[in-house]
């Protein structure tokens, strides 16, 4: 049973990363009253998560302090699973929360892209956030042997962190080539703040071979991952694994800008220079407006905190940081994006959607993501495409951009307290 | 093992670090979370709540992101059937 609580705040904020984090702490410290919504234990999103009063990172300890000492109140375990205008409702664990809310502040980050490829499902083949953030929280890996695949820097972050927790990293496979990696390398060493970062990561791993040119072609074993196959210039190599760490850069979280009517443009949400979207009063910062790091979030954070306090002065302030950091994100984009012969991974039997196990072979006879939903399940599982999703657009070029609420499977009961005029007609996905 | 909790994952006695998931837990007992439709078994995947392939019975309850809920002592965690 659902208890329910109704509040109303100037700003509701969704999603407690660097983004969330810097709009919901710098709107509070302008005097407005400040709601933040998070759907982990804890706040700091994919990058401090659980990190709070522990950082050795001295951002992460500048904002947990700064958010602390705010009268900022955030709630965590909180899903946020429909939003409309002026209000939004969220279930955590035992209670449905229905906020209303003058200025929406969309920070719902992003998550890794996943490719499917034969192997992929077995035990103990995960995302490469997946094991750092497992890692994290308690996965003792000394000893472990971990190889590493697909493409971004999260995959040289995650290897330096297994390293450091004693495990054995076998390889990283980075699909991108050489000479892409390269550019990608100098256009960071150009910026002097990253520079340390990028030294210590290089020294942590100076052990580690880094494979260009290299993708995963199976994952082998019985009943759990024994070992991985890779291509590798044109080569098969095959590598004893205790875990596969798996990973192709990330994509934006778009389903809550998607549902509410936010432009998307690119594949990203299109926002002016103080962060609103096409929706007065409704701003976007962090990852869905680009794919960018911690710091741009931050940045683009602060600024949609300081419009939606109308402190434009404050604002203009850091559209030049915010600037810089757009250089980044198209520097990413180019150095990373995804080679064609990727789309030869998965074979006729590879499951490409794991929640209702959805092959390759009865995908391709469709001709857009609506068809294959409709007669395969392809996505309409408790992830709701969250996963598929993105693997059907890079392999079959088919987009998907109907949203329909719940954003989440919840409960009935949840489902029950919800506004009349957003219940769907048809109720798809929510097999929870 | 200091600052450490016993949880039972799928009948086996675990410990993991205070802070852990039951993600993590799973993967320390060398267990699996769910059975798919065709029967194959899971372990976590995402990490980060939105695969659902995390999803445990935790204390009797059903469909529980396991990468989303920290243990708590005498935890009794078992496999989700979907
Ligand atoms: C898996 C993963 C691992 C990463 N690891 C690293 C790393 O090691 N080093 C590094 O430099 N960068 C890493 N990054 C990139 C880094 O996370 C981002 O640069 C940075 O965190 C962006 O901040 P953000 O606030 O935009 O988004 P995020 O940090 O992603 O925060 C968004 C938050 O919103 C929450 N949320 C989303 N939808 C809802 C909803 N409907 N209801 C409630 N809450 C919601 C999410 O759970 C999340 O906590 C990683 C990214 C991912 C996806
Ligand atoms: S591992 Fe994906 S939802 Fe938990």
């Amino acid at each position: 049973m659902n208890a329910e609580s109704k509040r109303s705040f100037d700003v509701a904020v969704i999603g407690g990363g660097p983004a969330g984090m810097g709009a919901a702490t710098v709107a509070a410290e302008c005097g407005l009253s400040v709601v933040l919504l998070d759907d982990n234990p804890g706040l700091g999103g994919q990058i401090w998560r659980g990190e709070s009063g522990s950082s050795k990172h001295t951002q992460a300890s500048h904002w947990f302090d700064r958010v602390g000492r705010s009268s900022v109140e955030w709630i965590l375990e909180a899903r946020v699973f429909q939003v409309g205008k002026g209000h939004l409702s969220a279930e955590s664990p035992d209670t449905v929360h229905q906020i209303a809310y003058s200025h929406l502040i969309l920070a719902t980050g992003a998550r890794e892209r996943f490719l499917p490829f034969p192997g992929w499902t077995l035990p103990n083949v995960l995302g490469a956030g997946a094991l750092h953030s497992l890692i994290k929280s308690g996965l003792p890996v000394e000893g472990k042997r971990i190889v590493i695949a697909g493409t971004g820097p999260l995959l040289l972050a995650v290897a330096a962190y297994a390293r450091e927790k004693g495990a054995q990293v076998a390889c990283i496979a980075e699909q991108t080539t050489g000479a892409k990696f390269a550019c990608f390398g100098l256009s960071v060493l150009l910026v002097p703040e990253e520079l340390e970062e990028v030294w210590q990561l290089a020294w942590q791993l100076q052990a580690v071979p880094h494979w260009k040119n290299c993708w995963p072609v199976a994952a082998l074993g019985k009943e759990r991952l024994e070992a991985v196959r890779l291509s590798h210039h044109g080569r098969i190599r095959e590598i004893a694994s205790d875990y596969l760490a798996c990973g192709f850069h990330l994509v934006p979280s778009l389903e809550l800008a998607q549902f509410i009517g936010c432009a998307i443009q690119d594949g990203y949400v299109a926002v002016d220079e103080n962060q609103q979207t096409c929706i007065p009063g409704v701003y976007c910062a962090g990852e869905p407006t680009g794919i960018g790091g911690f710091e741009l979030a931050l940045v683009e954070g602060q600024i949609a905190g300081f419009a939606a306090a109308n402190r434009k002065d404050l604002a203009r302030k850091l559209w030049r940081r915010r600037d810089a950091g757009l250089r980044h994100v198209r520097a990413l984009r180019r150095a990373f994006e995804l080679r064609d012969e990727l789309r030869n991974m998965p074979q006729e039997d590879t499951l490409v959607c794991r929640c209702e196990d959805v092959p390759f072979g009865l995908l391709r006879a469709h001709q857009s993501w609506q068809s294959a939903k409709l007669h395969s399940r392809c996505g309409m599982g408790p992830c709701q495409g969250r996963v598929c999703g993105a693997a059907a657009e890079f392999l079959f070029g088919w987009s998907n951009s109907s949203v329909r609420p719940p954003l989440f499977p919840v409960r009935c009961s949840s489902l029950a307290e919800m506004p009349v005029e957003t219940i769907p007609e048809i109720h798809e996905g929510g097999s929870k | 093992m200091p600052d450490s909790i016993v949880v039972w994952v799928a009948g086996k006695n675990v410990e993991v670090p205070k802070g852990a998931t039951v993600a993590a837990a799973v993967f320390v007992a060398g267990a699996f979370c769910r059975t798919s439709p065709s029967g194959q078994p899971r372990t976590p995947f995402c990490g980060m709540g939105i695969c659902f392939e995390c999803r445990t019975v935790i204390n009797g309850e059903p469909h529980r992101r396991s990468c989303q809920v920290l243990c708590e002592p005498g935890m009794v965690i078992t496999p989700d059937e979907c």
